[in-house]
């Protein structure tokens, strides 16, 4: 046993040198040196810039939307919603007071915005991390005629860019991106 | 349940079985220290870390020597993190002026990833900066995957040899498995990551004016590389708090299903290479089948509950199946299929927020870290701990035969018999032992986020989750205490290395033994029989110790969910 411990002192302290600096150091380094080489637009945050070209978000991270004429995104519990520093779900279970307390308000708030029938599921519930950046088809289109009647425009029009919009998918769920259907939106009233 | 949720699982099943043959091929080599045609790149890297660190990889061990190696390798490398953790703050490579974490916080976290564990007690983005997510966490990731596959390849000797005295050299098998498996396949990972979208920079924050004119902060870092080995290590530790559901870290259906693969990759392989190693392929496919027949079981189940929804929010007037916790991109069958998968292995990563799932689709993903994490598993942790399993099915079988049991060409006799019950106690001992506690305790009452059974599944997943070297959680628990930092710790290294020993212990005796060649009598270990045994075994072995623990949780809570009773 003690010769066992002795052979293994000076492997393991200089294993775990060499080990973090090429598994620590030289890996993340180099991938980021690739990746900045090959496709700096993914490896910076997919960033979306408006004309004056600020940063105005990104493609892969939602916003929160809550404008009436926006359509608007998925309840968050990342922070206050949709902090891109503090990503999170509810965490809240299926018998919990809190999460029925939630959802009735927000399907309370969606009645009054004349949304009749049974809510698509993912309008009044929090995604995993607060920052889900789509909807599905349906909760876009629940929200289309509130978007038309704020905007004057068309209801057959705004189903249309939502139709437009989707993506599907044989491994996921067919899904709307809410930032690009918006920037649709404010295009199509222009 | 819709036709596409289906094809999803079942192309994940088929992808996964074509996969076995050749990983498992490619661990063979590994395991027999052959050369691979990434030599000639990486031959020299290889040989530079013997001869600086004074190692003759042909110098065989015995299973004590590698125990000892293995250990104090992980100690080190334990220490390593604490330092870098604690010195964050001062320290480079911290753009968001970072803190360090606290002492608890360190003590877990170090534990956590040297144990392959990943449980998070932190949310990634507002604890870890860029340097701490790197070196000290991103290494672990590799190292202690490749330890529980070198384990693997120690115990897999243990059977295939005769009359020896020791079961391979730990430096050459941890060196060869991190250069020529996983930094290669993850180099290729982390570019089909950054091509679908997930960011490689070491820039921090990001300010975003919306397009509604609010400030939103958005945080890049070196998340595809960490990503890459998080999923194919079975590490679970996500760059930020809410892990593989963070658009970031998995943005597209796509990300998902390769995370998936990466998850049960090398476990699958692994079964294939145990075959090899013994002589006979069959007794791997055997393995992978008894597996694969409770994963699809497992399967149904949560995907079946979380398509059924959530009655009390259906009372209320929301249609269709449980989205809370879940991103619209995967949607309930690629969130059940992941939660289930991540589970089974000891990944623990999360593309939805299992504390979210309804009463019996979160139980699944609890059982099965019950189980032991036998199906498919940790990479290395759950080829050893399921042949800790088959060990105790020969017994059985040969109990009700009256016969000596003898499993792949060894004979199993009362040693290892014994040190297999005592790795497989440690399981219900820790888990119902620190959960009963924490149920009492004023300091452990004061975690749970939801009240009611709910909330007493919250402590039993989270002790669940450590033991079993898991990482995911019922989030809603608040961990980040002295209290559950310091239990969960120790709960981590117990589940981890308590069970690694006496494996090895197993490993070595095995390997002394002679070769008993099948005969008319032996009970055949790779037909229907063997696999029903197997499962059976499994099975009652975890549903006896835990059943009680499940019926206070996640039934009692399922039972309330469908009276519509709120807590």
């Amino acid at each position: 046993m003690n010769t066992d411990i002795k052979t293994a002192v000076r492997p393991a302290i200089v294993m775990t040198i060499l080990f973090a600096i090429l598994l620590g150091l030289v890996y993340p380094v180099a991938m980021t040196g690739i990746g900045q080489m090959i496709f700096p637009a993914q490896a910076n945050g997919s960033l979306v810039r408006d004309a004056s070209g600020r940063v105005i978000g990104s493609t892969v991270v939602g916003q929160a939307f809550v404008a009436g004429r926006y359509f608007q995104t998925r309840p968050s519990a990342a922070g206050k919603g949709y902090d891109g520093l503090a990503s999170s779900g509810s965490n809240l279970g299926p018998t919990s007071k809190a999460l029925a307390e939630r959802v009735t308000q927000d399907v309370a708030t969606r009645r009054g915005e004349g949304v009749t029938g049974d809510l698509p599921a993912d309008l009044v519930t929090a995604s995993g991390s607060g920052l889900d950046p789509d909807l599905s088809p349906a909760a876009a289109l629940a929200q289309a005629p509130r978007v038309a009647r704020v905007r004057g425009l068309p209801v057959a029009r705004v189903r249309a860019l939502v139709a437009a919009q989707t993506e599907t998918s044989l491994l996921g769920d067919a899904h709307v991106n809410v930032l690009a259907l918006n920037r649709a939106l404010d295009a199509a009233a222009r | 349940m819709t036709f596409q949720g289906w094809f999803l699982i079942l192309a994940f099943i088929g992808i996964l079985l074509a996969l076995a043959k050749p990983v498992g091929l490619w661990l063979f080599a590994l395991y027999e220290g052959r050369r691979t045609p990434l030599h000639r790149v990486l031959g020299p890297v290889e040989r530079g870390f013997y001869r600086l660190s004074g190692i003759d990889p042909a110098e065989e061990q015995g299973w004590r020597r590698y125990a000892v190696h293995m250990l104090l390798f992980n100690a080190a490398l334990m220490l390593f993190t604490y330092a870098v953790l604690r010195l964050q703050a001062v320290l480079p490579g911290n753009p968001q002026a970072l803190a360090a974490p606290s002492e608890h916080l360190s003590f877990n976290t170090a534990i956590s990833f040297t144990a392959n564990t990943n449980w998070q007690s932190y949310g990634g983005e507002s604890t870890m900066s860029n340097l701490s997510q790197m070196l000290g966490l991103t290494i672990h990731n590799f190292l202690s995957a490749a330890t529980g596959i070198a384990l693997a390849f120690a115990l897999f000797r243990g059977f295939a040899r005769r009359e020896a005295k020791a079961v391979g050299n730990f430096w050459a098998d941890v060196t060869r498995i991190t250069l020529y498996l996983l930094l290669p396949l993850c180099v290729a990972l982390t570019v089909l990551y950054i091509a679908s979208g997930v960011p490689q920079a070491l820039a921090g924050v990001v300010d975003v004016q919306t397009l509604e004119g609010a400030r939103q902060s958005i945080l890049l870092g070196p998340v595809a590389s960490q990503e890459a080995i998080k999923m194919l290590g079975t590490n679970g530790g996500g760059f930020f708090n809410a892990n593989s559901a963070h658009p970031f870290e998995n943005p597209t259906a796509l990300t998902n299903l390769v995370q998936m693969l990466s998850i049960f990759v090398i476990g699958v392989g692994l079964t294939w290479t145990f075959g090899k190693a013994v002589g006979n392929t069959r007794q791997g496919w055997a393995i992978l089948a008894a597996m694969m027949i409770l994963f699809l079981a497992g399967t149904t189940v949560t995907y079946w509950a979380e398509a059924a929804g959530n009655p009390v929010l259906h009372q209320l007037g929301v249609a269709g199946g449980n989205m809370e916790g879940k991103e619209v991109r995967f949607g309930i069958a690629a969130s059940a299929l992941f939660s289930v998968v991540t589970t089974a292995a000891s990944c623990g990563a999360v593309n939805a927020m299992h504390d979210s799932f309804t009463a019996l689709g979160g139980m699944i993903p609890l059982f099965n870290m019950q189980l032991g994490e036998v199906v498919i598993g940790g990479v290395g942790a759950g080829i050893y701990g399921f042949l800790l399993f088959a060990i105790l099915a020969v017994f059985v079988a040969g109990l009700m035969v009256g016969r000596t049991p003898e499993y792949v060409g060894k004979k199993i006799e009362a040693r290892e018999v014994k040190l297999a019950v005592l790795a497989i106690a440690v399981l219900p001992l820790m888990i119902l032992g620190l959960t009963a506690l924490s149920s009492v305790l004023e300091q452990g009452l004061a975690g749970p986020l939801n009240k009611g059974p709910h909330g007493f599944s919250e402590i039993l997943y989270a002790f669940t989750s450590a033991v079993a070297n898991n990482g995911s959680a019922f989030a809603g628990l608040t961990a980040n205490t002295p209290y559950y930092d310091a239990l969960l710790g120790v709960a981590m290294w117990v589940g981890r290395f308590f069970i690694i020993v006496p494996m090895l212990a197993i490993a070595g005796s095995l390997a002394a033994k002679k070769y008993t060649p099948e005969s008319a009598g032996s009970f055949p270990t790779t037909g229907g029989l063997w696999v029903g045994l197997l499962v059976g075994i499994i099975l009652i072995l975890g549903g006896l110790t835990f059943l009680p623990s499940l019926a206070l949780g996640p039934i009692a809570d399922h039972l309330a969910m469908i009276r519509g009773q709120l807590f």
